[in-house]
């Protein structure tokens, strides 16, 4: 039997939030084991004054004092997840510093996360997946070439996507938005088969990752399954050419965003969520919708406009709707009003998640959100750097599954 | 017989000074152990359910952390139910330690506000001051016993 991943949760609150039995089932469900570092009453004391933050809640010196048990290595751990109760800002900061520490001094995967009485197991799944996956298959991560023929599949909650790779190359491809998980996804593969040339058959192996990975790899016999935030941040740093040394990988797709920083293709730090949909794909497909135009044609019309003229910085898909609403009655252009939600998406996105990640160039925009040029320039403008947009950024998921899907061929 | 409430909560010597005093302690009593393997200092013995959280709803609104309500869900009650309070401030981690300052300072004020015979101390540096420190509580929970 294999041995579980061992997580040790640096946290404050999750008890008596009456969540902590979600926090231990998600790290189940992907063969992880949840565990607190024992550490003692004076390490607390002693660690507590060496990290120099002076917090009053008794919870977050013992997180800190077990943050620095770990980085010295008195306590063994495989990754590292760290909570706090959503809205405390002692605890907010303590969570950053924390993550930085971590990342800084150990080569401990981390995800930190702030929590209400309201999060599940399911929320935490595929963050707690992606811990386990970095611990667990750092040997396929370091992958940085496709061989032979395979085929990825990225199911996700806007659009299903497929390529088919065959030595180092894309040859096909298939996209279409999410209906029918299933359907969805046997439509794009045929698709993407077809555009190939070459048959299910003659595919050596198969990845899948996206929200409908498990439903689909399990239906086309997938050889890897896994999930999109260590599946993505190889895809990109793959199609970037920016294997070697530190990136930050942002996708902002229809439901969920992520900002990832990678250091030779591994997740090192990485946020996944979105407080609303404000700062999401789903806005700007709304935007479109509203402006009467192709949400391809999005892109280009916003670079047309100043997005300064029109007021728009909601988190919520309502109010900003409301706000766009409200500028096109009072005559703002429609280019004007594309810019602003470019903006306000890109803005949701720096102020809500790339807080929580240190931005080291290149930072590599993918997904489908990434061909909205707009949305780019924004981002880059937030930033103060120049965005790498990879080819096939759109097919990132499908890219890197059939990357990583590679090393399944049985003869490799 | 009085009950009083006991900050920190967690204070098992403070727990059993009250209840030798023929008082009943209003805490949670939690050991803090040499070494700490639990995910916070005062671990609840209770299942906390995310029903609790909003249970604290009556004593801080929704846009407070949700640990400050899960504990208020606990020690609320408590202080409602509290005839006399007993108040150790900057306690050694041993002595009695609650995780979260915000739900300290809650509860510190909620107590304040009560009508009822109170004693507030600072937590003893050295010996002498270990011995008043014990004698003020003695004495405080003898005049309770008095009044009743």
């Amino acid at each position: 039997m294999t041995q579980p991943v061992r997580i040790a949760q640096l946290s404050c609150g999750p008890e008596y939030s009456g969540i902590q039995h979600e926090i231990d089932e998600a790290a189940r469900e992907v063969g992880g084991e949840i565990f607190f570092p024992d550490v003692a009453l004076k390490d607390i004391r002693r660690d507590f004054d060496k990290f120099g933050l002076d917090v009053r809640s008794p919870d977050l010196k013992l997180a800190i004092a077990r943050a620095i048990a770990l980085v010295e290595g008195r306590v063994e751990a495989d990754a590292v997840f760290i909570a706090t109760c959503f809205r405390c800002a002692e605890a907010a900061i303590v969570r950053n510093e924390l993550r930085r520490y971590i990342n800084e001094h150990s080569r401990l995967p981390v995800v930190s996360y702030s929590f209400t009485e309201r999060t599940t197991s399911g929320t935490l799944l595929t963050r707690m997946e992606a811990l386990t996956t970095i611990a667990r298959r750092r040997a396929l991560l370091a992958r940085e070439t496709q061989k032979g023929l395979t085929l990825g599949l990225d199911s996700g909650s806007a659009t299903t996507k497929a390529v088919v790779m065959r030595d180092n190359k894309i040859i096909g491809t298939g996209w279409q938005p999410t209906t029918e998980v299933l359907k969805s996804a046997n439509e794009v593969i045929a698709h993407a088969l077809a555009e190939a040339g070459v048959t299910r058959d003659e595919i050596q192996a198969v990845g899948t990752t996206g929200y409908g990975r498990f439903l689909v790899g399990k239906e086309i016999n997938a050889d890897l399954i896994q999930e999109e935030l260590t599946v993505n941040s190889k895809g990109a740093v793959y199609l970037a050419g920016r294997q070697h040394g530190p990136a930050t990988v942002i996708d902002i797709g229809g439901m969920d965003n992520k900002a990832i920083s990678v250091m030779d293709g591994i997740p090192g730090v990485f946020t996944m969520g979105g407080i609303c949909a404000g700062a999401s794909g789903r806005f700007l497909e709304m935007t479109a919708k509203r402006l009467g135009v192709e949400i391809t044609e999005l892109g280009p019309l916003s670079m047309k406009g100043m997005g300064g003229r029109v007021p728009m910085n909601s988190y919520c898909i309502v109010f900003g709707t409301q706000s766009l609403v409200n500028a096109l009655a009072a005559g703002s252009t429609r280019e004007d009003v594309a810019a602003a939600a470019c903006h306000s998406v890109a803005e949701q996105v720096y102020e809500q998640q790339l807080q929580e990640v240190d931005i080291k160039e290149p930072v590599i925009m993918v997904g489908g959100t990434s061909l909205i040029e707009g949305l780019v320039f924004a981002m880059g403008e937030l930033l103060q750097t120049k965005i790498v947009v990879p080819p096939y950024s759109q097919y990132i998921g499908a890219v890197g599954s059939a990357l990583l899907a590679s090393g399944f061929i049985k003869d490799d | 017989m009085v009950k009083v409430f006991i900050y920190p909560a967690t204070s098992l010597i403070l727990s059993d000074m009250v209840a030798r005093f023929g008082h009943t302690p209003l805490s949670s009593a939690i050991a803090i152990r040499e070494r700490i393997q639990t995910a916070g200092l005062e671990s609840p013995p209770l299942q906390i359910t995310p029903e609790e959280p909003k249970k604290g709803l009556k004593w801080a609104a929704v846009e407070v952390p949700a640990g400050v309500r899960g504990r208020m869900s606990l020690y609320g009650p408590m202080i409602e139910a509290a005839e006399a309070a007993i108040i150790i401030n900057d306690a050694d981690l041993a002595f009695g330690c609650m995780g979260c300052a915000r739900t300290n300072e809650l509860i510190k004020f909620l107590v304040h506000q009560k009508d009822i015979p109170k004693l507030e101390l600072n937590y003893p540096k050295n010996e002498d001051e270990g011995v008043k420190f014990v004698a003020a509580i003695k004495r405080f929970l003898t005049g309770l016993g008095a009044a009743k």
